[in-house]
C-alpha cells in the first residue's frame, strides 16, 4: 500500500535560528546549540568551520572558537516556530506540527485546491517568507519519511516514486532527531551504526532485506526502519486542527445602561459559554469579559480564578464586571442596586467572553480533606468582588519565599494566581536577618542621615566597619533624632558573580529617641548602598 | 434521677442558666468570638475579638498582626485595607498565616466600600485611613460588621469603637551600642471601650517577643520613662 502523498515544510537548523532570534544574535555568528553537553543543531557557518551535530562542546568550540553556544530549550523552539505554523495554517488546514521546525500536511487537497504541487510548494514558501519572515525548504513524497528527506534536498518526488527516491540514499538518513521534545539518548543511532558495519550502506540495501530477517535480528524497532527504509509509513498524519472559537457574543438593542439590567443580560451568555466548554470537556480558569459601549469605548478585563469557573461563576464575574463598569466608572462612590449611567458615557452595546485560558477536565482535582472549605469559598467570593471594584491586581496575599531581607522573601500574588513563591525558602540564605522582621516595609525606602557626636556623615568602609558611631539620625527629612541604641553593621553581598548584577550594602538597626514627648521611640532598619543611608524597614 | 431528668428536660427546651447569659449575648448567632493569643485575651471582653464588634487599633501594625494570628490560624481569613507597607514577613512570624491574610494596598480614594464588600465574607477586615472615613460610613460599615458577625479593625480613631486598643513603646531590647540586634519590645497596651469594657485595662506586653509573636513582660528591668 502507498502512503498517502505528505508536503513537508522544513525549517534548516530551527533550534538554532530560533535560540539565535531569542539571543539577538547576527546571523553571521557561529551558532550551535547544546543539550547535556552535545551540539544538538549549529548554524550553517558554524559546519563550514567543523561543528557538526553529535560533538561535544569543548571539541567543537576547539574547532571553531568564536562558536556562540545556546543552551537548549524546546520550549523556546517550539513558541518561536508558532508564527510559521499560523501561517502556514492560514494558507491550508489540518497540519501536523511533527517537531519545531518540521511541519506535515497531506498533499491531496491542497494539490487541487490550488492546482498542481508546484503551485501549492509556491504559495507556502511565499506565506512563510512574508508572515513568519524565515525560510524553508519543501519536499513532496509519499510517506512522511520520504518527504522530509524530500524536504532536506527541496525536492519534489514523483507519485510513487518513494523508494527508487530513497534507495541510493545513505542508511544514516534512518537517523533523524525524534520527533518529541526530546531530543537526548533517542534516534537510530546504535541501529545505523550497526548497519553500516553490516555492510548495507544504502536505505535501498537494507529495504532489499526480506521484512522477517529484520525482525528477528533487529526487533521491533528495526523492522519500523525497515518500512521507511522501503518508503512505507511508520503511521498516518495526526493533523493538528485549528482551536475552536469558543467567544460568546452578544449585541443589546437597547445599550444597557442598568445594573440589574446587565446582571440578568449577564446569565445566558455565561451559560451558553459554560456549556460550549464543557461539551468539549473543557474548563475556564481565565476568562475575558469584554464589551463596547455606545460612545465605542471598548472595555476589556481578564479574570483570573484559582479553580475553574462553574456557569454561575462565570455568570457571577460578568456581572460583577458589568455592574463595576456601570457604577465605578461613573465615577460613584458606591454601588447602588438601581443606578443608571451619567449622560455622556452611554450603555452597553455589545459583551463578549471569551476563555483565554482553558484546561482539561480531568486536570481538576479539589482538595480532600476541606481544603476548599465554606470559609475560605467566601473569603474567595468577597475577593473576587474586591477585584471587581478595582481591577484584578488590587488584591494580593503574600508567600514567604527564600531572600536575605524583608523585601526579597514576600511575594506578593494577585488574587486567582498560582502563589508560588519567588525563591526556594529551603535554600540557606547566608546573611539573612534574623526575626523579628520590621512591620512595616515602605514601598519607596525613605532617604536616612546617620550622624556622629560631631555632626559628620557616618558610612560604611569597604571592610564592613562604620567610620564612625551613629549619634543622631535623621530620617526622610524631618530633624534628627539621638539614636537610643543601635546593632550592626552586617555587611551583605549579593551576586557579585553576576556582571553588573552584584550589590553591597550594610544594614543597621537603631532605636531612635522621641521627637516630641508625645511620641514613641522609634526602631529602623537602615541599609546603606553606594554611601546612601535609606529606611528599609519600621519596627511599629 | 429527678434532676437529671430537669435537666434534660431544660436542655430541651434550650433553657441556659443566667450565668451564661453574658457570653450568650456576646456571641451572635451562637458562634463564639475570634480567639486572640493568650496575652492579649484578659485586654478584650470575652477573651477574644467579638464577631459583630468595632476594635480600633492604635499606634502599632504589630498589635494588628497578634490579634489576627490566631484567628487566620484556625481557618479564619483576615484582610488588611491600605497600609501597603504592611511587612508580610513580621505577619508570618506574628503567628498570622499569610495564606489567608488578604491585602488590598490600593483601594482608592474611598476605602468604605471596599471595606464592606470585605466584611460580607472575610472574618477579620483591618481598615488603614481609618480617620478618612465619613461618620455615615462609619456607621453602616459598623452596621454591616454586625450583620455578618465580622470583626472591624480601623488602624486609627474611630468613634464608637467597642474596643479601642492603643500601644505605646516603653523599650526594646537585644542590642547593646553596636552588638547584639534587636530581639524583642515591651509595650504597654490600653483597652478602652463600651459595654463591657467600659473600665480601662492595660497590659505591659513583649510584642514582638524574642520569637516573634507577641508574650507577657515579666521580670524585665525597670520601666524607663516614655516621653
Amino acid at each position: 500500500m502507498v502512503p498517502d502523498r505528505v508536503v513537508v515544510i522544513w525549517c534548516p537548523d530551527w533550534p538554532v535560528v530560533a535560540g539565535a532570534a531569542a539571543e539577538g544574535l547576527a546571523a553571521r555568528i557561529p551558532v550551535a546549540v547544546v543539550a547535556a553537553n552535545r551540539i544538538v543543531a549549529c548554524s550553517e557557518t558554524a559546519r563550514t568551520q567543523g561543528v557538526r551535530r553529535g560533538q561535544r562542546r569543548r571539541e567543537a568550540q576547539g574547532r571553531c572558537p568564536e562558536l556562540a553556544v545556546l543552551a537548549d530549550d524546546p520550549d523556546r523552539d517550539a513558541r518561536a516556530f508558532e508564527p510559521v505554523v499560523a501561517a502556514v495554517e492560514a494558507l491550508v488546514p489540518g497540519v501536523e506540527v511533527v517537531r519545531p521546525g518540521l511541519i506535515a500536511l497531506p498533499a491531496r487537497g491542497p494539490t487541487r485546491y490550488f492546482g498542481s504541487e508546484l503551485t501549492v510548494v509556491e504559495r507556502i514558501l511565499d506565506v512563510v517568507a512574508a508572515q513568519a519572515g524565515v525560510e524553508c525548504q519543501i519536499g513532496i513524497a509519499d510517506g512522511l519519511f520520504a518527504a522530509t528527506l524530500a524536504a532536506h534536498r527541496g525536492l519534489l518526488v514523483p507519485p510513487e516514486g518513494s523508494a527508487d527516491f530513497l534507495a541510493p540514499l545513505s542508511i544514516a538518513e534512518l537517523h533523524q532527531p525524534a520527533t518529541g521534545f526530546d531530543r537526548i539518548g533517542t534516534g537510530r543511532g546504535a541501529l545505523v551504526g550497526l548497519l553500516h558495519r553490516l555492510g548495507l550502506r544504502t536505505l535501498g540495501a537494507f529495504a532489499a532485506l526480506p521484512v522477517d530477517d529484520v525482525a528477528s535480528r533487529f526487533g521491533l524497532d528495526g523492522v519500523r526502519a525497515h518500512r521507511l527504509a522501503q518508503g512505507l509509513d511508520e503511521r498516518p498524519l495526526a493533523r493538528r486542527h485549528p482551536p475552536v472559537d469558543l467567544t460568546v457574543t452578544r449585541r443589546f438593542d437597547p445599550p444597557l445602561d442598568r445594573v440589574d439590567a446587565a446582571a440578568f443580560a449577564a446569565r445566558e451568555p455565561a451559560e451558553q459559554l459554560h456549556t460550549a466548554l464543557a461539551a468539549r470537556g473543557l474548563a475556564c480558569v481565565r476568562l475575558g469579559v469584554g464589551a463596547c459601549t455606545e460612545a465605542g469605548e471598548e472595555l476589556h478585563r481578564v479574570w483570573r480564578c484559582a479553580g475553574p469557573l462553574t456557569a454561575a461563576g462565570i455568570s457571577d464575574r460578568v456581572r460583577w464586571q458589568l455592574d463595576g463598569w456601570l457604577t465605578f466608572r461613573g465615577s460613584r462612590p458606591s454601588s447602588v442596586d438601581d443606578s443608571t449611567l451619567p449622560a455622556g458615557f452611554g450603555g452597553i452595546t455589545v459583551l463578549t467572553l471569551s476563555p483565554e485560558e482553558v484546561i482539561g477536565g480531568q486536570a481538576l482535582q479539589r482538595g480532600l480533606w476541606g481544603e476548599s472549605g465554606e470559609d475560605d469559598e467566601r473569603a474567595g467570593r468577597a475577593l473576587v468582588r474586591v477585584q471587581a471594584m478595582l481591577g484584578p491586581d488590587a488584591v494580593f496575599t503574600g508567600v514567604i519565599g527564600g531572600g536575605r531581607d524583608p523585601t526579597d522573601r514576600v511575594r506578593l500574588v494577585p488574587w486567582g494566581d498560582d502563589p508560588a513563591p519567588a525563591r526556594d525558602a529551603g535554600l540557606p540564605w547566608p546573611g539573612r536577618l534574623p526575626a523579628p522582621s520590621p512591620s512595616r516595609i515602605p514601598a519607596h525606602p525613605l532617604p536616612a542621615e546617620v550622624l556622629d557626636d560631631a555632626g559628620f556623615a557616618v558610612g560604611v568602609s569597604g571592610r564592613g566597619r562604620l567610620t564612625g558611631i551613629p549619634h543622631r539620625i535623621a530620617v526622610g527629612g524631618n530633624p534628627p533624632r539621638r539614636v537610643l541604641t543601635w546593632a550592626g553593621p552586617w555587611p551583605v553581598e549579593e551576586r557579585w558573580w553576576e556582571p553588573g548584577g552584584g550589590r553591597r550594602c550594610a544594614r543597621l538597626q537603631a532605636v531612635l529617641d522621641v521627637a516630641e514627648p508625645t511620641d514613641d521611640p522609634l526602631a529602623v532598619l537602615l541599609a546603606c548602598e553606594t554611601g546612601c543611608w535609606r529606611v528599609e524597614g519600621i519596627y511599629e | 434521677m429527678a434532676g437529671g431528668s430537669v435537666a434534660s428536660a431544660l436542655q430541651r427546651v434550650q433553657v441556659a442558666p443566667a450565668s451564661t447569659l453574658g457570653e450568650r449575648l456576646d456571641a451572635p448567632g451562637g458562634r463564639p468570638p475570634f480567639p486572640v493569643a493568650e496575652p492579649l485575651a484578659p485586654l478584650l471582653p470575652g477573651g477574644g475579638l467579638r464577631r459583630g464588634s468595632v476594635i480600633a487599633v492604635h499606634g502599632s501594625l504589630s498589635l494588628l498582626l497578634a490579634l489576627l494570628a490566631a484567628a487566620t490560624a484556625q481557618g479564619a481569613w483576615a484582610a488588611v485595607i491600605g497600609a501597603g507597607d504592611l511587612g508580610v514577613l513580621a505577619a508570618a512570624e506574628a503567628g498570622v498565616v499569610v495564606r489567608r491574610l488578604a491585602l488590598v494596598p490600593r483601594p482608592g480614594p474611598d476605602p468604605a466600600p471596599v471595606a464592606a464588600a470585605l466584611l460580607d465574607g472575610i472574618g477579620l477586615v483591618a481598615l488603614a485611613g481609618a480617620e478618612r472615613v465619613p461618620a455615615g460610613a462609619r456607621r453602616s460599615l459598623a452596621a454591616r460588621a454586625r450583620q455578618r458577625g465580622s470583626v472591624l479593625l480601623p488602624l486609627g480613631r474611630w468613634p464608637g469603637a467597642d474596643v479601642e486598643l492603643d500601644c505605646r513603646t516603653d523599650s526594646w531590647h537585644g542590642t547593646d551600642d553596636g552588638h547584639g540586634r534587636l530581639r524583642s519590645r515591651e509595650v504597654v497596651v490600653r483597652a478602652m471601650g463600651r459595654g463591657a469594657a467600659t473600665r480601662p485595662r492595660t497590659a505591659r506586653l513583649l510584642l514582638p517577643g524574642p520569637d516573634g509573636a507577641v508574650a507577657v513582660a515579666i521580670g524585665h528591668p525597670a520601666i524607663k520613662a516614655v516621653g
